[in-house]
């Protein structure tokens, strides 16, 4: 080994060590969370009884708070904050934008719009506004990127057409909202600003598989997805075959936000922040899938605890992340003009 | 940059296509209140439209309609036009194709103040609602140009439209947060959110027209150095325009204009950006001539919208804010299909 | 030293959005040996070469490599032997340099395995060719444009393929680095025996680096040589519209050639000269 290589597998070491404990820190944090959020509610549960309610003793009033209500809260945010965090992070890396995320291009508002048209008009199953959400996502998803393929494909013009996109379903929605009955409109306002009330285990059945099947996907190709970074031309060159890979991690991604976003309604600002977020504390240089997951797990949780306790008015999770989200989102939206990238 | 270019000497004073434009655009005007009179939920024949117009003794109901409906098609005229002339200025001070107050997120930084001014200050009459919906759009004018100019380049339409759809984001998320915990506020705001011109008065109009006079005002008075402008800051500062002034003052009146028709109508998108694009596809980039004819596409356009709605949500009606939104959005995705990357 | 390797392109017609660009175009390259494409703007130099990089599917013919059709191979193996430096490559956020260097070992990684002895080894050799290893941990927009392109250059070296093409890699340096790179990529070739096949815009630069160089004029080859065969004024006349003398390079006796424009002509002066010497 000569000196050259030492130094570049130190410094590799290093940041792979960082990147290793970043992540576990990360996981240790959501944890936390998710204990929290079934130790806290009207009455507080200690943390043996939320053991022994999870391994299924029966303790009294405990299991009635913890397995029907606070347990399937925790579960959704779980999964829809991985969902929305990891699914961010791969089309911020995949179209090499942070602004090109479900949210900003109208992916999660085509999911939003199907299922609110389900509940509203059809009045529909679940199970049916979980097909909905997931098929009106990925319909946006494809006509998006097929009218902005143009002559040659640009970010800048595929970030334009989804927000024109995303103008139209929004006045879709509108609609809907003042064609709904009053008493539809609370359980509707999650369709603006995505919220975990009232979420009933039997529900999340589609999210949980589709986050549980499309996670070992993306991870496989994760090394695929560092390539493709480099442009399509450098990707061909090093033997990827951009436009597969980007088909199999596009359909993935849009699947787990579309059931996301029909389990809790389009939580503002998680895809879009986790991603930045996870490389400020990983670090660059290895695939931050799992850690902006984790990021979005860790989002969700706290504001969604933030809104239900630190205030006197029950705040949906939304509200909060949305509120949180800003001063982050303008703080980047300044330094990438500054930058010209756009 | 789309359609900036100078146009042809020999054309200055007389755009190609004016007289006919001015003809075909009277026509349509004529053809849009007819339309708004007569068309809705309840059909009115000829003579129950003369009736309700100049024979003020008969009381029948369709006659009061038709008294409604002309209140309806004036205030419509009125945010039409004044959301057209808003448009073209806003395109103009940016040089930018795809400038539009609802794109900027104008629109929800006004919404955001009137909620509050609903919620915090129990604030109910239009009087008030104009203030509060002005000072919105302002400084959320003020806030997305500033973002979206920084950097090299200044305010390319992308980095614009980002600076605006992020800013809108966190605007309705306070607004949501402002609306949830009180139900009535709510309900009262939801149909002001969607955009909608039936609820205009009287009293409405009246309120409308000094702001309408100013900022028409403003807008002819920079038409001529909008035209400098067009060339680029450098340009336009050799042919002797302070730019800087100008900006300030085309999109004093910009903001103006989209801020009170918000006031009053609720967000309406897309109509400058609408208004403006026809106008300057049919008669060149001169700012002399898109300005007052935007004015008039607007108006035009809106009351059509309107009539549309009011058919297609037949027996009630549809906002004519989602209506324009449908029309609107497409040609916003039209013309980023067809422009060169190089100007976004 | 690297394999001997049959490279062809035969017959290949191509373009962009059913605009061609190449026509019926056919090369071999000569293997370990150092080739240059040259011709006007527009004439279809980077199609060709984007076309024998795989990057472009070609609408007819076929480009084979020892025989086999490259389209039909696949795409990792494939990159062993292929290597391509884009013209203008996209630079991921905050990534040092020793990372970069380390994507281009991506065909010779398997599933989940992570850098191996050997990676080490390939990424610390092309960064000491290409004097980058005092960067290593910098990132890459803290470095000049000619250090860039060392950059993406120990990118494609770190893949350790037999064949490298690059487009026009000294376009925008100023004329040190442009030297600077030929002379590295003549030191790979020399020292290992890696083909290099580039577009290049300068030809007089051309002529001194090339072992080898085709002219393309509006999509068809018209000539083929080695710099001294080919590089004739009529030749310049053809593929560019230009009026030269190809006088001989006092450094390397490569041709070289002077352009003649309408002003500031000795000509008559020089054969005059010529003549009485």
């Amino acid at each position: 080994m000569n000196e050259t290589m030492m130094s570049i597998y130190n410094s590799r070491m290093k940041r792979k060590r960082r990147f290793l404990l970043m992540t576990c820190l990360l996981a240790v944090i959501s944890i936390v969370l998710m204990g929290l959020m079934l130790m806290l509610g009207n009455t507080f549960y200690p943390v043996k009884d939320v053991v022994s309610v999870l391994l299924g003793e029966d303790v009294k009033g405990a299991s009635f708070a913890i397995g029907t209500i606070r347990l399937p809260r925790m579960i959704v945010g779980l999964f829809a904050g991985f969902a929305f965090g990891a699914g961010g992070y791969i089309f911020q890396t995949m179209l090499r934008n942070p602004l090109a995320n479900p949210n900003v291009i109208g992916i999660t508002a085509g999911s939003s719009a199907a299922a609110v048209f389900c509940i509203i008009v059809l009045h529909a199953s679940n199970a049916l506004v979980s097909i909905a959400s997931v098929v009106g996502g990925l319909l946006t998803a494809i006509v998006i990127f097929i009218l902005s393929k143009g002559s040659s494909f640009s970010i800048g013009r595929l970030i334009l057409i989804g927000i024109g996109i995303q103008a139209m379903l929004n006045a879709f929605i509108s609609y809907l909202m003042v064609i709904g009955n009053t008493h539809d409109l609370p359980s509707a306002m999650r369709w603006l600003s995505g919220s975990l009330n009232g979420a009933k285990m039997e529900n999340l059945y589609p999210l949980i598989i589709a986050v549980l099947i499309c996670t070992p996907i993306v991870l496989f190709l994760a090394s695929r997805l560092e390539i493709l970074e480099l442009g399509e031309l450098a990707a061909t060159s090093l033997g990827v075959a951009p436009n597969k890979t980007r088909l199999v991690l596009l359909l993935s991604s849009v699947l787990m936000i579309a059931l996301a976003t029909a389990a809790a309604g389009p939580i503002a600002f998680v895809a879009f922040l986790a991603g930045p977020i996870a490389k400020k504390i990983v670090g660059v240089g290895f695939s931050n899938i799992v850690p902006a997951g984790l990021i979005g797990v860790i989002l969700v949780l706290a504001a969604d605890l933030i809104g239900q306790f630190a205030f006197d008015t029950r705040y949906p999770v939304g509200v909060i992340t949305g509120i949180i989200g800003a001063p982050y989102l303008i703080y980047l939206l300044i330094r990438i003009n500054r930058k010209g990238d756009l | 940059m789309m359609n900036t270019s100078v146009s042809e000497n020999k054309h200055v004073w007389m755009p190609r296509n004016f007289g006919k434009l001015i003809i075909l655009l009277a026509i349509l005007l004529c053809l849009s209140v007819m339309a708004s009179l007569i068309f809705g939920s309840r059909m009115i024949t000829w003579t129950q439209l003369l009736d309700g117009l100049f024979h003020s003794e008969v009381a029948s109901h369709e006659a009061s309609v038709v008294r409604q409906r002309v209140v309806r098609t004036i205030f419509c005229f009125m945010c039409g036009a004044a959301l057209g002339v808003s448009g073209a200025l806003m395109q103009s001070v940016t040089r930018n194709p795809i400038a539009d107050p609802s794109i900027l997120g104008v629109n929800t930084g006004a919404s955001l103040f009137v909620v509050c001014g609903i919620a915090f200050f129990n604030i109910s009459s239009a009087n008030q609602y104009i203030w509060l919906a002005i000072a919105g759009a302002m400084l959320t004018a003020i806030f997305v140009f500033t973002v979206g100019s920084i950097g090299s380049g200044g305010a390319t339409p992308i980095k614009l439209v980002l600076a605006g759809a992020a800013t809108s984001a966190i605007l309705s998320s306070l607004v949501v947060a402002v609306m949830i915990p009180r139900t009535k506020v709510m309900d009262q705001f939801r149909f002001w959110q969607v955009g909608s011109v039936g609820s205009g008065s009287w009293d409405h109009i009246s309120l409308f027209i000094p702001f309408l006079i100013v900022g028409f005002c403003i807008a002819i008075f920079s038409a001529p150095a909008l035209n400098a402008l067009a060339l680029g800051d450098d340009v336009a500062t050799g042919l002797g325009v302070k730019t800087g002034t100008i900006r300030l003052l085309a999109s004093f009146g910009g903001v103006l204009l989209c801020g009170v028709a918000t006031a009053l109508a609720g967000p309406i998108g897309f109509i400058g950006l609408l208004a403006t694009h026809l106008i300057r596809l049919i008669i060149g980039p001169d700012v002399r001539y898109v300005i007052p004819l935007s004015a008039f596409a607007g108006a035009i356009i809106l009351t059509i919208a309107d009539v549309c709605g009011r058919l297609l949500g037949s027996p009630s009606e549809l906002e004519v804010g989602i209506v324009t939104a449908f029309i609107g959005a497409p040609l916003l995705i039209f013309i980023t299909m067809k422009a060169k990357m190089r100007a976004l | 030293m690297k394999p001997t390797h049959t490279f062809r392109a035969e017959q290949i017609t191509a373009g962009y959005d059913n605009k061609t660009i190449l026509q019926d175009v056919s090369v071999t390259i000569p293997s370990n040996k150092m080739s240059i494409i040259i011709g006007a703007n527009g004439c279809g130099k980077s199609t060709l070469l984007k076309t024998m990089a795989r990057l472009i599917t070609p609408t007819s013919g076929q480009v084979t490599l020892d025989g086999q059709a490259i389209q039909k191979m696949p795409p990792k193996q494939l990159a062993k032997i292929l290597g391509l430096l884009p013209q203008s490559p996209i630079v991921p956020e905050g990534i040092t340099v020793a990372d970069l260097v380390g994507r281009g070992r991506f065909p010779h990684h398997s599933f989940l395995k992570g850098w191996s002895k050997k990676d080490y080894e390939a990424v610390a050799e092309a960064m000491e060719m290409m004097n980058i290893t005092e960067f290593a941990d910098c990132h890459i927009d803290e470095l000049s444009g000619g250090q860039r392109q060392r950059v993406w250059i120990a990118m494609a070296l770190a893949q350790q393929t037999d064949i490298l093409f690059l487009d026009e890699p000294t376009t925008y340096l100023d004329i040190t680095y442009q030297v600077e790179i030929l002379d590295l990529l003549t030191d790979l070739n020399r020292k290992y025996g890696t083909t290099i096949i580039m577009v290049l815009h300068d030809i007089n630069l051309s002529a001194r680096y090339a072992d080898y160089i085709f002219a393309l004029h509006e999509g068809k080859l018209v000539a083929e040589g080695p710099p001294s065969d080919i590089i004739t004024n009529s030749l310049i006349k053809d593929i560019f519209a230009l009026n030269c003398m190809v006088i001989e390079d006092p450094v390397s006796n490569s041709p070289s050639i002077v352009p003649i424009g309408r002003h500031h002509n000795q000509i008559d002066n020089i054969a005059v000269k010529t003549k009485s010497s």
